[in-house]
């Protein structure tokens, strides 16, 4: 089965046309965020400014790269994704605030936030924990790097992908949850 | 006898090949539990990461970004004579190892959670000497990422509940982590000792290879029926439903006191990365883990 292309930003009528099992591969600008930028952000959205990315209908790669450094700068070597649910208390104020469209990461969410993420219309999508070598190969440019002081692993890296995934819907909006099938 | 330079080089190699490579018996379980899957989601799962380690293996790259802390076993035996700190030699091969491989800083300060850069700091990395008989030297390293650890738990059971609780206990544990430390999972388990003995048994389990026999029988079956009880529980490999969710079940046991029955459970990612090296005729050599 041929993945479902993805582009953002993502509007609505996109989000909802993904269902529960679907696979999808992203092209364009993805954002890795973990607990540090998470804290950070909502920091910034609280007392009313602007984050230094705008990410209505954004992807949100929930990601601490292991980057090597070179003569021509940070290279990503290897960018699996990260524990989704240890974000889990600041998830539904940081997709409320930000409007992002799509949470990529592993293991999904608590079911509460599951259900909250639907009602906001935010989609997870899963791809292979521990597959960091597969998701660099898609990277194809470091847009930008901000927020640097907290580090390479917690900064977040604004990324350009060509054909990122195959990445799993694995919970939609329509309150479909492939975490709870067992 | 090996100097501070061999020993530190072989910790180097055995970081390496830990971060790039997994062990034969661990690729080989990878793909027989693929032919079990009934889905195209949980085979997809699989494709990915035999596809991700073939694609590490060819670059040298890590094969997961979250390149771990690490836990060193050494068997020491007592005729050697190393003239150097053995700990400090561990550190300055992480320090190396970290800048040239790379691996990714993971270590920081527990409160401050500022992070120390060179993933060395404060009693790591974790070391663990048994003092042995004669010319004995074998160095186990075992790379823990922080998914599969964070769902390591201990129980101290009531001694009269039994088998049935320690099985209840490993189940429980499988069943609450779900997707999160990445199955299929490794389950090692200790059973009696104490509490630290009863998490350092368990760590240990995760060293021994897939599909290796427990010597001891009641243990053996005891592992026959916890992995099909386990995969039983749907899980799948990355929580995402199937048949696999653990690559196996490895339980070791201490003598533990009569008012006693401590329970460990720490779970090892599909990403299962380990190394040893070996003392052969006079040489440290970094072996295909056993």
């Amino acid at each position: 089965m041929k993945p479902i292309e993805l582009r953002p930003p993502l509007d609505n009528k996109k989000i909802k046309q993904l269902k529960a099992g679907d696979l999808v591969s992203v092209s364009g600008t993805v954002v890795t965020a973990r607990d540090k930028a998470y804290a950070r952000a909502l920091d910034i959205l609280r007392s009313g400014k602007k984050l230094p990315v705008n990410l209505h209908g954004g992807i949100v790669y929930h990601c601490g790269p292991l980057v090597k450094k070179t003569p021509r700068g940070p290279k990503i070597v290897s960018a699996g994704p990260t524990t989704s649910a240890r974000l889990d208390n600041m998830q539904m104020e940081f997709v409320k605030r930000t409007g992002v469209g799509a949470l990529v990461g592993k293991s999904g969410v608590n079911e509460d936030v599951a259900r909250e993420l639907a009602r906001l219309g935010c989609v997870y999508l899963a791809f292979t924990g521990g597959a960091g070598v597969l998701a660099t190969q898609t990277i194809q440019k470091v847009k930008k790097l901000f927020w640097r002081d907290l580090g390479p692993v917690e900064a977040p890296w604004v990324l350009d992908v060509e054909n990122f995934g195959p990445l799993v819907v694995a919970i939609d909006v329509h309150g479909n949850n492939l975490y709870l099938r067992r | 006898m090996p100097s501070k330079f061999e020993f530190q080089n072989t910790a180097i190699g055995m970081l390496n090949r830990a971060a790039t490579t997994l062990p034969d018996d661990v690729v080989d379980a990878l793909e027989i539990s693929k032919k079990k899957e009934k889905t195209k989601i949980a085979r997809l799962q699989f494709d990915c990461m035999l596809k991700n380690l073939r694609m590490a293996k060819k670059l040298g790259a890590p094969i997961c970004q979250d390149t771990g802390t690490f836990t060193f076993f050494i068997e020491l035996g007592s005729e050697l004579e190393l003239d150097f700190d053995v700990r400090q030699a561990l550190s300055e091969a992480i320090k190396q190892a970290t800048r040239v491989i790379p691996l990714r800083p993971n270590l920081v300060d527990p409160l401050t959670r500022k992070n120390t850069g060179t993933n060395t700091g404060e009693g790591q990395p974790a070391l663990h000497l048994e003092p042995m008989r004669g010319k004995r030297l074998r160095i186990d390293l075992l790379v823990k990422g922080a998914g599969a650890e964070n769902c390591s738990r201990l129980f101290m059971l009531k001694p009269a509940a039994g088998e049935e609780a320690i099985k209840r206990a490993v189940l429980l544990t499988v069943g609450e982590a779900g997707g999160q430390p990445c199955p299929p999972t490794i389950v090692g388990v200790g059973v009696g000792g104490s509490a630290e003995a009863a998490c350092l048994l368990a760590k240990k389990a995760l060293l021994r290879p897939l599909g290796s026999k427990n010597p001891d029988k009641k243990l053996a079956r005891m592992e026959r029926e916890l992995t099909d009880d386990a995969n039983g529980l749907g899980i799948g490999p990355m929580g995402l439903g199937g048949r696999t969710t653990v690559l196996g079940v490895h339980i070791a046991k201490a003598a533990c006191h009569t008012a006693s029955l401590p329970v460990a459970v720490n779970l090892q990612c599909w990403a299962a990365r380990r190394a040893s090296a070996r003392l052969v005729d006079g040489k440290l050599r970094v072996e295909v883990p056993r």
